[in-house]
């Protein structure tokens, strides 16, 4: 399996085939509950980081399944925070900020969704880069008990 | 381990199709490939029975999205049914339920389309 743990166990990096998807799932699982978030909440985390992967691998790799995607975790001041690494083009989807569910059927585009999904899941989503280095989003959720 | 599979069931002219595991972006093509052959059967009245679904991400709800015009330009439908709570909260966060028909249990679903109210 392309998979690879590294010592300090929060950070998970695999290679962009989409078949990976399951294993970073269960590795966001595992975490969100260790820090102690919900099943429900677990669920949601879950989804986003899903949604972040699938748009690397579609957007930033083109879906080719070979290049390293690298998911890095950490817990501070009641937030979790999952830093997604890669090396591929750049792109950007800040522009899509509202969803217009009408607009996605008439044209039958589905891109989108997964941006709007992420946005409303977590607490902040942020996208940054260093052209021709890296591409990084940061998705962060707040424990609230 | 299969992560995601399909299976349909013919009840007359209505088509109802199981959905079962994990549709992500990497299964996603195994329901296109389930909705494109039954296109090719002019199959355009389907029901899907999402209660042995376990998990769903935007690239699945891409799949209904791809063929629900084309299954209403041929006078059928997608309608949902059996959706567990987080399936269904995902559909919801999405408006879904203002585009499909989504019922609680298949046979209601079904006699949508028969007219057996």
């Amino acid at each position: 399996m392309n998979m690879n743990l590294d010592n300090s166990k929060n950070r998970l990096i695999v290679k962009s085939s989409t078949a990976n998807l399951i294993t970073i799932r269960k590795f966001i699982n595992n975490k969100a509950k260790t820090y102690g978030f919900s099943s429900s909440e677990t669920e949601d985390i879950v989804l986003a980081v899903d949604e972040a992967c699938t748009n690397i691998i579609k957007h930033s790799y083109h879906s080719k399944p070979n290049f390293d995607i690298e998911i890095t975790v950490s817990f501070s001041d009641n937030n979790f925070n999952i830093k997604i690494i890669d090396y591929g083009e750049t792109f950007e989807p800040a522009s899509i900020k509202e969803l217009n569910l009408e607009l996605y059927r008439k044209q039958r585009r589905v891109g989108g969704l997964g941006v709007y999904l992420m946005k409303t899941l977590m607490d902040d989503v942020t996208y940054s880069f260093v052209k021709n280095k890296y591409n990084q989003v940061l998705l962060i959720k707040k424990l609230i008990h | 381990m299969t992560e995601f599979n399909t299976s349909t069931k013919e009840i007359g002219d209505v088509n109802v199709v199981y959905l079962n595991g994990f549709l992500d972006a990497h299964t996603a093509s195994v329901l296109e490939d389930t909705f494109s052959s039954l296109v090719e059967h002019k199959k355009f009245k389907l029901v899907v029975n999402l209660k042995d679904l376990d998990y769903i991400s935007s690239a699945g709800l891409g799949v209904f999205m791809a063929f629900i015009e084309k299954m209403r330009e041929n006078k059928g439908d997608i309608k949902l049914t059996s959706m567990n709570e987080k399936v269904f909260n995902i559909f919801d966060l999405l408006g879904f339920p203002l585009l499909y028909e989504i019922f609680d249990n298949e046979e209601d679903a079904v006699n949508k389309f028969t007219g057996n109210e």
